[in-house]
C-alpha cells in the first residue's frame, strides 16, 4: 500500500487517547483509511475498538488526539456541520440497533427525515437499499419478525441509504451462523464495489478478515500495534500478533 | 462503623442522582424551546399514553367513587348529614383523591413503560443509532415523552374525576334515592374555582414528574437486560415519591393563595 501514502486519507485518526477513570483504553491510536479500501481492525474483546469508532462518529469525546473526516477536523465543527458530515458515514452497529417500534420501511426512512430534499425520493431510496441487501419483501415487517441475519441486512440497508462515503462495521458477523456470516461478507463486498465506499471493518472473524481486507490493523494495548496485509500479518513473528492467527 | 459508612455512601449516591435529575430537567427546558420541534412524535406519544391509560383510569376512578361513597355514607347518616354527600365527595375527589390516585396509577403504568422502552433502546444502541443518523435523540425521545405525559395527565385526571363522580352518584341513586340530576346539581353548587384550578395545575406538575423520571431512568439505563428492569422499576418508585412531595408543596402553596 506504499502508493497510497501520498493520497489524503478519507478518515485520519492521529494519536487518539481515551480513558475511563484509571482504565486507559486508547493510548495514542493512529490510523488512516483511504478511499475505496477495506480496512480491517482487530483487537481482543475490551481492547477499545468500539470506543475508538464511537469517538469517530461523535458518540464519545476523545481525551486527546485528532480525527479528520474528509479533511475536516471534527472538533472544530459546529453541531450542524458535524451532523452533515456524519451523513457521509454509515454505521452498522454491533447488535443491528433497528428501531423496534418502527417497521422496516420506517427504519430505513429515519435517516432521511432530516433532509427535505429526499422527501419525494425516499420511497425509491428505500426500495433500492432493500434491493441491495436482497430483502425487498420485508419492507412492511417489524424488526421482531426478522431473524438475526435479516436484521443485520436491514441494518446494512439503513447504513447505506444516504450513500455514505465511509461505512463502519462493528462486528458485522458476530452472532450469526457461518453460512449467514458468509452471505453478509459477500454483501459487504458487493456494496463496496457498487458504491465505491471506504470500509472500516471491526471483526474477530479471521475468515471475514482474510476475504474482505485490503489492509489490516491490530489494536493492542491501546495503540495501532501493527499494520499490513493479511499475508504480512499472518507471517509476522511477533508473539502478540501470532495469537490472533492461531 | 461499616453501617454508618454505607449510609453515608447511599445518601451521597442519592443526592448525586437528584442532582443529575435536576440537570436532566434543565436540559429538557433548554431543548423544548429550540427547533426542530417533533410535533408528529409528540402527537403519537400523547395518543399512545392516553389510549393506554384510559381504561385503567376509568376503572380506578369508578371504583374510587363507589368505595368512597359507600364508606362515608354511614358516618354522614349518623350525623344526619346525608344530603351533604355530593358536596363532600366531589370536593375530596376533585381536590385531592382524584389527582393523586390517578397520577399514582399513571406513574405505575407510564413511568415504568417509558423507563423500559428508553432503557431497552439505550441497551440495544438504538439511541446511539439515532444520534449517528443526525436526529437529536433527546428531542425526539425525551422531550416528546415528557411533554406528552404533562399534557395528557390533566385530561386523564379530569376524565377519572368525572367517572368517580358517576360512581358516587350511582351509589347515592341506589341507596339514597337521590336522582342523578339532583346529585350533579349539588356537585356543581359545591365545587368552586378555588377547588378546580389548583387541582388542575398540580396535575401538570404530576405529569411532568412522571415523564421526567421515566425518561431519566431509561435514557441513562445501565447496560444489560438487568439494567432495563432496574430502570423501569426505580422509575415507578422515584416517580411515586416525587408525586407525594409535589402534592405536599402544591397543597402548601394553594393554602397560601386560596385559603382552603
Ligand atoms: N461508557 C463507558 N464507561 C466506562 N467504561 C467503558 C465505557 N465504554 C467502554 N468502556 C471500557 O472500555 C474498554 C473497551 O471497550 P470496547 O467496547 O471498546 O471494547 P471492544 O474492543 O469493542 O470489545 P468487543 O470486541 O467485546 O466489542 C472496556 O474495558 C470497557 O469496560
Ligand atoms: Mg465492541
Amino acid at each position: 500500500m506504499k502508493k497510497q501514502e501520498n493520497i489524503t486519507p478519507i478518515l485520519k485518526i492521529t494519536d487518539l487517547k481515551k480513558s475511563f477513570g484509571d482504565n486507559h483504553v486508547l493510548n495514542g491510536f493512529t490510523m488512516n483509511l483511504y478511499e475505496a479500501e477495506n480496512l480491517v481492525l482487530m483487537g481482543k474483546s475490551g481492547s477499545g475498538k468500539s470506543v475508538m469508532i464511537k469517538c469517530v462518529v461523535g458518540l464519545m469525546q476523545a481525551d486527546a488526539g485528532t480525527i479528520e473526516i474528509m479533511g475536516k477536523d471534527i472538533t472544530t465543527l459546529s453541531q450542524k456541520e458535524f451532523n452533515n458530515l456524519r451523513t457521509q458515514i454509515g454505521f452498522l452497529f454491533q447488535g443491528s440497533a433497528l428501531y423496534d417500534s418502527m417497521t422496516v420501511r420506517e427504519n430505513l426512512e429515519f435517516p432521511l427525515r432530516k433532509f427535505p430534499e429526499y422527501a419525494n425520493k425516499s420511497k425509491q431510496l428505500v426500495l433500492e437499499a432493500l434491493e441491495s441487501v436482497g430483502l425487498k419483501n420485508a419492507i412492511d415487517l417489524m424488526p421482531e419478525e426478522l431473524s438475526g441475519g435479516m436484521k443485520r441486512r436491514i441494518a446494512l440497508a439503513r447504513a447505506i441509504i444516504l450513500r455514505p462515503k465511509i461505512i463502519i462495521y462493528d462486528e458485522p458477523t458476530t452472532g450469526l451462523d457461518p453460512i449467514t456470516a458468509k452471505e453478509i461478507i459477500q454483501l459487504m463486498i458487493g456494496i463496496q464495489q457498487k458504491f465505491k465506499t471506504s470500509s472500516l471493518i471491526i471483526t474477530h472473524d479471521m475468515d471475514c478478515a482474510r476475504v474482505i481486507s485490503n489492509r489490516m490493523i491490530l489494536l493492542i494495548d491501546g495503540i495501532n500495534y501493527i499494520e499490513g496485509t493479511y499475508k504480512e500479518l499472518a507471517a509476522s513473528k511477533d508473539k502478540k500478533v501470532q495469537e490472533f492467527f492461531k | 462503623m461499616v453501617i454508618s459508612l454505607q449510609i453515608v455512601q447511599k445518601t451521597k449516591k442519592f443526592l448525586l442522582e437528584i442532582g443529575e435529575l435536576a440537570y436532566f430537567a434543565k436540559r429538557f427546558f433548554k431543548e423544548v424551546f429550540t427547533k426542530p420541534f417533533e410535533f408528529k412524535e409528540l402527537l403519537l406519544q400523547s395518543y399512545k399514553m392516553g389510549n393506554q391509560s384510559l381504561l385503567l383510569v376509568g376503572i380506578t376512578g369508578f371504583i374510587l367513587g363507589l368505595v368512597f361513597t359507600l364508606q362515608s355514607r354511614p358516618t354522614l347518616m349518623e350525623f344526619g348529614a346525608a344530603s351533604w354527600m355530593p358536596s363532600m365527595v366531589s370536593i375530596s375527589i376533585v381536590r385531592e383523591l382524584g389527582p393523586v390516585i390517578i397520577a399514582l396509577i399513571c406513574a405505575g403504568k407510564l413511568s415504568s413503560g417509558i423507563g423500559a422502552e428508553l432503557g431497552s433502546m439505550r441497551v440495544t444502541e438504538q439511541i446511539d443509532a439515532m444520534e449517528v443518523s443526525g436526529t437529536n435523540p433527546f428531542k425526539y425521545l425525551v422531550v416528546t415523552r415528557i411533554l406528552a405525559v404533562t399534557l395528557t395527565l390533566p385530561l386523564l385526571v379530569i376524565f377519572g374525576d368525572t367517572i368517580a363522580l358517576f360512581g358516587s352518584a350511582l351509589i347515592e341513586n341506589l341507596k339514597g334515592d337521590v336522582s342523578f340530576q339532583l346529585y350533579f346539581n349539588k356537585v356543581f353548587n359545591a365545587l368552586k374555582f378555588s377547588d378546580m384550578i389548583p387541582a388542575t395545575i398540580k396535575t401538570f406538575f404530576f405529569g411532568f414528574a412522571i415523564g421526567l423520571v421515566g425518561c431519566f431512568k431509561g435514557y441513562y439505563c445501565k447496560k444489560g437486560t438487568v439494567g432495563v428492569g432496574e430502570a423501569s422499576n426505580t422509575a415507578v418508585v422515584y416517580a411515586s415519591m416525587l408525586l407525594f412531595i409535589l402534592d405536599f408543596i402544591a397543597v402548601f402553596i394553594s393554602d397560601i393563595f386560596f385559603e382552603i
